[in-house]
């Protein structure tokens, strides 16, 4: 059966198996690899996206579960203001080592920054320590979502 | 390590590009008689005539940061604007490029020099052609921004219109191009944002695991979880049945080592219908023969071979047996580390298109030639049938020198019959490793009244067989503090192993830091002595060992020395503390960098350990070629250390790992991660590589630190904090 879903604003239909993750689809039956795949299991972060904002793993939802929910992934980032303004921030801190779960990290920092625009370290603590860093970037990912919310470090 | 020595007898090479414009190259002397043709992307410049740049980055693109530093260096002496610059990454072409490995920190070592070459004999060739064309001597002429000019008569050029008319000179010998004085350097040692930084940001296709073709299947190879396993049964049918599976196949075993293990092979129309469907192949596995190895049979072994007399003597220089005799006090103590996996979070995987005898591959790996050599020789084509792709790689830390997936990926594509990606699930990739072996070492020295360490003596415990050890199992003769004490013994013990090992970031180094840098803290409160005055006291006065600072089994106690007191300054050794907090500190040598570490933590009265900051100092040479990621790489490197030593281990049950995930093989979190104070100590060395030597000096700081706050030693990785209970 045929899933409606709407992805960065985009009318999509998709006909696979309801239990594919979100991840999956966005990969493989879609082509959107920004949304990385780590462990499978909702340990790693580096496939979050947001479901109306609300970050989500992509691994661990169900393509069936998202409903009318407004998908966006990191391809999509770069529409919101907020979202230009962290992209522009991991770029000019030179936060990416291997770079490869600064997807997940960006989209978990999007969702931050909308509910808590001005975060203090223990906010930012507690909305990015799901989201692993093999290489270890957390000082800079640090500094990068302060530089884009305008907080002082 | 050695052998790495960067090769002086190069030529350049040279041509022109389609539609006008200049490619340059470098080739060694000695590989290959045939010319470069000019019709082929194989050279490291090309000039096109709207005056972009393209600069090939020769090496594979771990997080190292090599995309980024290694162009710069031939940016530099080339006279170019950055912002004129792209870097496309080279094919796996040894012959073209040299060495593609991403492997000894040595990018730097052996690219520093020889890139700067090539971008001065690609400036030294547009320089002749703008003088030739204006009738006025080259050395009237000179260059900025990728422009020409001379000064006398007011012209300029751009190098894009200059381009057509130096690609038909000749190119300038290498050795007798004059490179920029480094107070000239306009690129080297200006903090350059990584080249890809702006895709990563937007989500772009860029590693192996994005690659997609036409028509590719996804696959996944179920293996057995003891590694030299075959297939016994498997329900294919069962498995083929599945709506979405394609296919599904039994892959034997090719043989040899780091080839193609046995298996079965699932391809579907996309992955996760491919991993569904594995649980439905039940399959059976014939275990290999002989004992399985397990993590509490190795520890019993490890305390007999102890308690045994050593079956190999590595060093032994002066009386060590009588040095202890005559010492004022002796300590003796053990250590222990565990196996480790590198765990990069891009799992292993790659994507291969086989038409025929022709094989193309797309693979995230760090050592592609050898790569090309596994499939030539498992598929049995010519290696010169198989292009190779070195996509970004999603973390390294060593996994990625083997290349296993990238056999499979060529054998499973050629026995489908369509392009196929290959990706391990993270179980795979968890299960399926070459692990950071553990170790056991057990030392005893002797201490003169003065503070001095009289005697060393060490019996080592690894892996290996009756001639060697198994690999990344060994221990160097000159490791620290070989040669800084008069009567010192290494000794070495070894059992055999039957999962297979490998390089983990700063090799073999990455477990020395912690042992010989923890008991030389023992050693010093032992006599009283203060951590850091006692490790002056044993560096003593500056002095070299080996042939020169490229010398991998050489030493310079004065480097060690200044990043010692450096680290110990920033830290403001000394000072006082509350209860149950304590500075460490450590320093270490390995893949030519001196590092010290001092650690600052508090241990909870429950035993846990909150790490508040740690400063580092580092001597890589004389420059620094790219500070921001170079800061980026010893943060990196040393907060890498901290997760390891708080919480991962690898043990193995019934022959096979027992982890499986992040959740029981933790990895350090943000919230976890200390701010790291990071400065480079400059000196007059040639510069070099930054991805490991890091790592080495902060687990002992932080056992260090611990002991400092609670007075327990801990000996043993990763460190048991149900210990430190008040």
């Amino acid at each position: 059966m045929p899933t409606r879903l709407r992805i960065n604003n985009k009318p999509v239909t998709v006909t696979v198996d309801p239990d594919m993750p979100l991840l999956w689809v966005l990969r493989d039956e879609l082509g959107l690899v920004g949304t990385k795949f780590g462990c499978g299991a909702g340990l790693c972060g580096a496939c979050t996206v947001h479901l109306d904002g609300q970050p989500v793993r992509a691994c661990q939802t169900p393509v069936s579960a998202v409903g009318t929910a407004a998908i966006t992934t990191i391809e999509g980032l770069s529409a919101s203001a907020m979202g230009r303004k962290l992209q522009d921030a991991w770029v000019s801190l030179d936060v990416p080592q291997c770079g490869y779960c600064q997807a997940g990290q960006l989209m978990a920092a999007a969702a931050l920054l909308k509910a808590t625009p001005k975060p203090g370290d223990g906010e930012i603590d507690a909305a990015m320590t799901g989201n692993l860093c093999r290489c270890a970037t957390y000082t800079r990912i640090r500094q990068a979502i302060k530089l884009a919310a305008g907080v002082t470090a | 390590m050695t052998g790495f020595g960067p090769s002086r007898r190069s030529v350049l090479t040279a041509g022109a590009i389609a539609g006008g414009g200049l490619w340059i190259g470098l080739s060694p002397v000695n590989a290959g008689t045939e010319p470069a043709s000019a019709a082929a992307l194989n050279a490291f410049i090309r000039i096109a005539p709207d005056g972009i740049v393209t600069i090939i980055a020769q090496n594979p693109e771990i997080g190292q940061g090599v995309r980024t530093s290694i162009p710069m260096l031939i940016a530099e002496e080339l006279d170019v604007d950055w912002g004129q610059v792209r870097i496309e990454p080279a094919l796996a072409d040894a012959k073209t490029y040299g060495r593609q490995v991403a492997g000894g920190s040595m990018a730097t070592t052996l690219q520093y020099e020889p890139m700067r070459r090539v971008g001065a004999g690609a400036r030294a060739m547009l320089v002749a052609a703008a003088a030739a064309g204006w009738g006025v001597p080259a050395a009237e002429c000179s260059t900025a921004h990728g422009m020409v000019r001379h000064a006398g008569s007011g012209r300029s050029a751009s190098y894009g219109s200059l381009a057509s008319a130096a690609a038909t000179l000749p190119p300038p010998d290498v050795a007798k191009l004059v490179l920029k004085a480094p107070h000239d350097f306009r690129l080297i040692g200006k903090p350059v944002p990584g080249v890809d930084n702006r895709r990563i940001a937007e989500g772009e296709p860029l590693f192996g695991i994005d690659t997609r073709l036409p028509g590719m299947k996804y696959a996944v190879f179920d293996k057995c979880p003891v590694p030299g396993g075959s297939v016994a049964s498997a329900d294919l049918a069962a498995v083929k049945a599945r709506r979405g599976v394609a296919q599904a196949f039994v892959v034997p075993a090719s043989g040899g080592e780091g080839a193609l293990a046995a298996g079965v092979a699932i391809i579907a129309d996309n992955w996760w219908t491919a991993n569904q469907a594995r649980p439905h192949l039940a399959t059976k596995w014939t275990l290999p023969a002989g004992p399985r190895q397990t993590t509490a049979g190795d520890n019993a072994e490890a305390a007999r071979l102890a308690a045994a007399a050593p079956q190999r003597l590595l060093v032994d220089s002066g009386d060590s047996k009588a040095a202890l005799a005559a010492a004022v006090k002796t300590v003796k103590a053990s250590y222990s580390y565990p196996f480790l996996a590198h765990a990069p979070l891009e799992p292993m995987n790659c994507t291969a298109r086989v038409t025929g005898d022709k094989v193309e591959i797309w693979a995230p790996t760090q050592s592609p030639e050898a790569g090309r050599k596994l499939v030539a020789k498992v598929l049995g084509v010519p290696p010169a049938n198989i292009t190779i792709h070195m996509l970004r790689c999603g973390g390294g830390f060593g996994r990625r020198l083997t290349n296993e997936y990238m056999v499979e990926a060529a054998w499973i594509a050629r026995a489908a019959g369509v392009p196929v990606k290959l990706v391990w699930s993270r179980e795979d990739d968890m299960t399926q490793g070459n692990l950071r072996p553990g170790g056991w070492h057990n030392l005893e020295a002797g201490l003169a009244a003065d503070g001095s360490i009289t005697a060393w003596t060490n019996h080592f415990i690894s892996y290996g067989g009756p001639q060697d050890f198994a690999r990344a199992a060994g221990i160097d003769e000159t490791q620290f503090p070989a040669r800084f004490v008069p009567n010192f013994r290494l000794s070495a013990s070894v059992m055999p192993l039957a999962v297979p090992t490998g390089y983990l970031r700063a090799p073999e180094n990455n477990a020395f830091g912690f042992v010989m840098q923890s008991f030389i803290d023992e050693l010093a409160h032992a006599v009283g002595a203060d951590p850091l005055a006692f490790r002056q006291h044993l560096l003593g006065a500056p002095r070299r060992f080996g042939k020169d600072s490229l010398d991998f089994t050489g030493y310079d106690s004065g480097r060690a020395r200044t990043v010692l007191d450096k680290a110990a300054a920033m830290a403001g050794w000394g000072r006082k503390l509350p209860d149950r907090q304590g500075l460490g500190i450590a320093f270490h040598f390995s893949h030519l960098g001196y590092f010290a570490t001092v650690v600052e933590a508090a241990v909870a009265t429950d035993g846990a350990v909150t790490v508040k900051k740690l400063w580092v100092a580092g001597d890589v040479g004389r420059q620094i070629v790219n500070p921001s990621g170079a800061l980026n790489q010893v943060q990196g490197g040393v907060l890498d250390a901290l997760g390891s030593s708080l919480g991962q281990a690898i043990t193995l049950e019934d022959g096979a790992i027992a982890q499986r995930n992040f959740g029981d093989y933790p990895l350090l979190r943000l919230a976890d991660a200390p701010p790291v104070e990071v400065a480079f100590v400059l000196s007059d060395n040639p510069p070099t590589g930054l991805g490991e030597p890091a790592y080495p000096a902060t687990p002992p700081a932080l056992a260090n630190a611990i002991f400092a706050a609670t007075g327990v030693r801990l000996r043993s990785l990763p460190l048991d904090t149900a210990a430190l209970k008040a």
